[in-house]
């Protein structure tokens, strides 16, 4: 029943001449500068949301190098110090035999914020070119943009490990620079992420340039 | 024009074009095209979201407050609370970390729950809403991906794991509080729906 829903074509706000509030919903008049209903500026389409998209993924990608190449935590433990980086700790994980957090580190600093990147790009890509968008590809971009902020996981562990390990000779850790990179690269992904207009999506179904 | 444009609601995330459907106090309405919910009214919506809002920021002040995590090992002991999580980013470089740290699993989930009893209280209440309550609820809506605290408590998780080998952990009140604080934020927030609330919002608002 819902296939059949799906492939009629749908009216948008746009096609009846209307603005949608992207918040709140409520329909306003063409050329309404900003929604009565919640205050939020009005955009039957963010025009500039693909420069914002592009720009801030790009940062995020930047900083994730310095992220893996950087470590993480310094571990001392009776006057040895040993660094480890993102990939290090999962290794070390393995090792202790404890797969399962092993694999959370892992999805959570490795596979999303990579197939983050891959996923965000794909989709503006697609806007771009004008190609038709179908409900998978709006369900790609809920998923990318509710998972996103599940990568500040890596963060919050070493700041845990930090503040609670600190019983000086016998063991102390301490954060590494990565944390910083890790940490903005999550962030500016998340904005990237939050600045996509998920209109545009569904646009080029209807093959029409905003 | 207007009367017949207040019937009508364009979908937030794809601008497919609906009449308000009338729905059921229990049901929900969702996009023909994308399935994004658009109208779930709830018995009692706005006076759960106040409880469950109040119950949050009394369990976030234990939570920051009390002994989070105790350390036992080779006869040393260290107890830290939320607080020095945050801190431990403080020396040199790594300085604005921390300030994010705080404001992500700290400060950002309080001015959310804050500014959710702000403009829920006085509706809860039968009032008319708070002066600035669309403004404030607005505020909320974007905070909300950067309050991180139910992030946190998995991070928590994924730390007791890594020190497990290395010395004994004792999970301190605190810990508990932030447990609790992450259910009750769970909950409220599939008591909302967004576009139910800007309904009701505007249609007690004087114009």
């Amino acid at each position: 029943m819902a296939n059949a829903e799906r492939t009629q074509p749908v009216l948008t706000a746009r096609d009846a001449g209307l603005v949608g509030c992207a918040e709140c919903g409520r329909v306003h008049p063409r050329g309404t500068q900003t929604c009565s209903f919640c205050g939020l500026a009005l955009q039957s389409r963010d025009t500039a949301s693909l420069q914002k998209v592009w720009a801030w993924l790009f940062a995020g990608m930047v900083v994730y190098i310095p992220a893996n190449v950087y470590p993480m935590l310094r571990t001392s433990t009776f006057g040895n110090t040993q660094e480890s980086t993102i990939v290090g700790g999962v290794i070390e994980l393995m090792e202790h035999g404890s797969y399962g957090v092993a694999l959370i580190v892992f999805v959570a600093s490795v596979v999303i914020p990579i197939s983050k990147f891959i996923s965000i790009a794909y989709l503006a890509v697609r806007v771009q070119r004008g190609l038709p968008g179908t409900t998978t590809h709006f369900h790609l971009y809920e998923v990318v943009e509710f998972i996103g902020r599940w990568s500040m996981i890596d963060v919050f562990v070493v700041a845990i490990l930090s503040a609670l390990v600190q019983l000086d000779f016998v063991a102390s850790i301490n954060p590494g620079i990565a944390a910083v990179s890790f940490a903005l690269s999550v962030a500016f992904t998340m904005i990237s992420a939050n600045s996509f207009d998920p209109r545009l999506i569904w646009d080029s179904h209807e093959g029409k340039p905003a | 024009m207007t009367e017949s444009l207040a019937d009508l609601i364009a979908c937030p995330k794809c601008d497919a074009l609906h009449r308000i459907p009338k729905v059921e106090i229990g049901g929900q309405a969702r996009c023909v095209r994308c399935g994004t919910v658009l109208v779930a009214p709830r018995q009692g919506a706005m006076t759960q979201i106040v409880m469950l809002a109040l119950t949050a920021l009394i369990l976030m002040v234990g939570a920051v407050f009390f002994p989070f995590l105790e350390l036992h090992t080779h006869g040393l002991e260290h107890k830290s609370s939320v607080f020095d999580a945050v801190l431990s980013f403080s020396q040199g470089l790594m300085l604005p970390l921390s300030f994010a740290v705080a404001a992500l699993i700290v400060v950002l989930p309080v001015t959310r729950l804050m500014a959710l009893v702000y403009v829920f209280a006085p509706m809860a209440l039968g009032w008319a809403p708070a002066r600035n309550a669309r403004a404030v609820f607005l505020l909320a809506e974007k905070i909300r991906p950067w309050a991180m605290a139910e992030i946190f408590i998995i991070g928590v998780a994924v730390a007791l794991v890594k020190v497990a080998g290395l010395a004994q952990v004792t999970l301190g009140p605190a810990f508990w509080a932030f447990v609790g604080l992450v259910i009750v934020t769970v909950l409220k927030d599939s008591f909302m729906c967004r576009v139910t609330v800007w309904q009701t919002l505007n249609a007690r608002s004087p114009s």
